[in-house]
């Protein structure tokens, strides 16, 4: 590893800031972890509960999360509220297109999330948890990330 | 007090709790919530070989969010080992579809029929947990988002690609629980 070459990605020019401490972000992470435990929406029962719509509970957890979050996106917006070191908020929009790795990329994962009963947060939670063979399904998801970067260049975007 | 906090919390706690994540990155730093980033700057930090895809200063672009992910992981340890986690009370609807499809282990985050590591190389285990983690991998980098990006940062964002990738999550995870669970158990 050579941290200390210049990288030409634009992603590196607009995320590459210095900003607060990283350790913000890891109690952040760790707050995230203890409610994603106790909320049970690490558990592979509630996803399949879910799935066959025979409970509330998923559901409640992921419409208050968006109505709580578009709110707080709301307010930060009509107050004009900058970032603690004083940096304008923005929430860049997605290219829809046609939609194709929405679309593709959206259903492949949900096969994955139903059949692991966890996304990608869950899975590394759950490892930690107890069920530690989810550190197998965390082994693999980097390993189909690294495929879908390998195959990129072939793979429909739009 | 701490009673309180072992027990399963309701959905409308700790839904609002997940929804003020978006806005606590933002004002930290405008970072947005999402975790899948993550497995793509583990390929670039790990194995970025001369895949462009892996070819950025992911240092610079995710380092924040890998100490977020380590904090999930410390999280997960604090939440089902300290906390105690108990049996999930999901409804007798549910228990008895997934009795028919052969779950008989009904205690703890998970059924044991699956996730430990003496069924790994069953069918099922390995389908579930190798397989279902490379689409999971794979899917949440194609369509550039997990429930975290797309489902909370992008619908609260009224964002219309992330609605169409949660639609997707949705047509995959009812495709797998109608017709590939039947067949998998």
């Amino acid at each position: 590893m050579t941290p200390t070459t210049e990288c030409p990605d634009e992603s590196a020019a607009t995320m590459g800031r210095t900003g607060v401490s990283v350790l913000w972000f890891l109690v952040l992470g760790c707050l995230f972890g203890i409610i994603l435990v106790k909320s049970e929406v690490v558990s592979w029962f509630r996803i399949q509960e879910m799935f066959r719509f025979q409970s509330f509970h998923m559901y409640g957890v992921i419409a208050s999360a968006i109505a709580t979050a578009a709110l707080s996106i709301m307010l930060l917006r009509l107050t004009g509220t900058r970032t603690l070191t004083g940096e304008a908020i923005s929430v860049p929009p997605k290219q829809l297109g046609r939609g194709y790795r929405y679309w593709i990329g959206g259903t492949l994962f949900g096969v994955g999330w139903a059949l692991t009963g966890a996304c990608p947060g869950p899975l590394v939670a759950l490892t930690a948890s107890g069920f530690s063979v989810y550190a197998v399904a965390v082994l693999s998801a980097l390993a189909g990330t690294w495929l879908y970067g390998y195959l990129r260049p072939k793979l429909p975007h739009y | 007090m701490f009673d309180v906090i072992a027990r399963p919390w309701p959905w409308y706690v700790a839904g609002p709790l997940i929804g003020l994540f978006v806005p606590a990155l933002l004002l930290l730093g405008n970072r947005q919530f999402g975790i899948s980033s993550n497995l793509r700057h583990l390929c670039a930090a790990v194995v970025p070989r001369n895949v462009a895809f892996f070819r950025y200063d992911w240092k610079s672009s995710g380092l924040w969010n890998l100490a977020f992910l380590a904090g999930v992981f410390a999280g997960g340890f604090i939440g089902g080992r300290l906390l105690g986690t108990g049996d999930v009370a999901i409804t007798p609807g549910t228990k008895a579809m997934l009795t028919q499809l052969g779950i008989h282990d009904f205690s703890g985050l998970a059924p044991r029929e699956i996730f430990i590591w003496a069924n790994l190389l069953t069918l099922r285990g390995a389908i579930s947990i190798v397989g279902g983690g490379l689409l999971v991998g794979f899917g949440t980098a194609y369509a550039g988002g997990c429930t975290s990006g797309h489902a909370i940062s992008g619908l609260a964002a009224l964002d219309r690609a992330s609605l169409v990738a949660v639609l997707g999550f949705f047509a995959g995870g009812l495709l797998c629980t109608y017709v590939i669970l039947p067949l998998l158990f």
